[in-house]
């Protein structure tokens, strides 16, 4: 947790518990409200609930559960939206093959990832193989 | 959630009411392709202006609509994609490739009415 007290958390903290296909539904929804409560223009909580959609359903497809954790986030005066997304699924066993454009075990269009990292201001990913992912990315408001 | 489907004249026209999970996404597919042959459609018209996220298997799926439909030798509108959902599939990387689209359900219906008669050609143009 040591990058939120850095970032600056500056309201409580939105979880959503993932294991079915409505909950990815119901994640991107909480996370496009959040991203419109922190003032976020349409643009952007178009952006932040695509993110939240692409992530979400990652842990569905690869980890069956998972997490959606949904923070706003505050660094130096600017703020913002931290989405965390995590599971003690299978791992990634290559994180560099999978942040590549149209690399995909499942049979998808291998754009989750990378379009994420495009979509969002920050993106860190750490996977341990047979252990989980975790994926935390923010958008801040400009 | 189940998107109705209106027949109207030679065209199908699903609408999009809210949210759909990807389950509700495959049905969709699924039904269209089966009643664009039952009623011998020449045109189908999807409409998504409810739709607040169209992410990548949205996007795959509706793709894979317009060439299942071409494929059964109708033509497929997508029609309401809204700007800042526009914008976040541009982002994300998602094309629609080779898809018809449409500003909102009367720019697509006088799409399938221009094309109605030259689909064969319309069917190269695409390519």
């Amino acid at each position: 947790m040591g990058t939120l007290r850095r970032s600056g958390l500056i309201a409580d903290e939105v979880r959503v518990s993932i294991d079915c296909d409505s909950d990815v539904v119901s994640a991107r929804q909480k996370g496009r409200e959040l991203a419109s409560q922190c003032g976020f223009p349409s643009t952007d909580t178009a952006v932040v609930a695509t993110a939240i959609s692409e992530l979400a359903r990652n842990i569905v497809r690869y980890a069956v559960r998972g997490e959606i954790i949904l923070r706003l986030v505050q660094n130096n005066g600017k703020r913002g939206i931290e989405v965390v997304a995590a599971d003690d699924g299978p791992g990634i066993a290559d994180i560099g093959l999978a942040m590549q454009d149209g690399y995909s075990t499942s049979g998808g269009l291998g754009l989750g990832l990378p379009g994420t990292r495009r979509l969002m201001d920050d993106f860190e990913i750490t996977s341990d193989f047979g252990k989980g992912t975790v994926v935390t990315v923010r958008r801040w408001r400009r | 959630m189940q998107v109705p489907i209106l027949k109207q004249g030679a065209y199908l026209i699903a609408t999009v009411q809210s949210a759909l999970t990807d389950e509700d996404l495959k049905q969709l597919r699924d039904t269209l392709v089966l009643q664009v042959s039952k009623v011998r459609a020449r045109g189908v018209i999807v409409d998504v202006t409810a739709l607040d996220v169209i992410d990548s298997f949205a996007t795959r799926t509706l793709r894979d609509v317009a060439y299942m439909i071409r494929l059964r030798g109708a033509e497929t509108v997508i029609v309401g994609i809204q700007p800042e959902v526009a914008f976040s599939m541009v982002k994300l990387g998602l094309t629609l490739e080779g898809v018809a689209t449409s500003l909102d359900l009367e720019e697509g219906l006088a799409y399938l009415n221009r094309n109605g008669n030259g689909h064969a050609q319309e069917v190269r143009t695409h390519r």
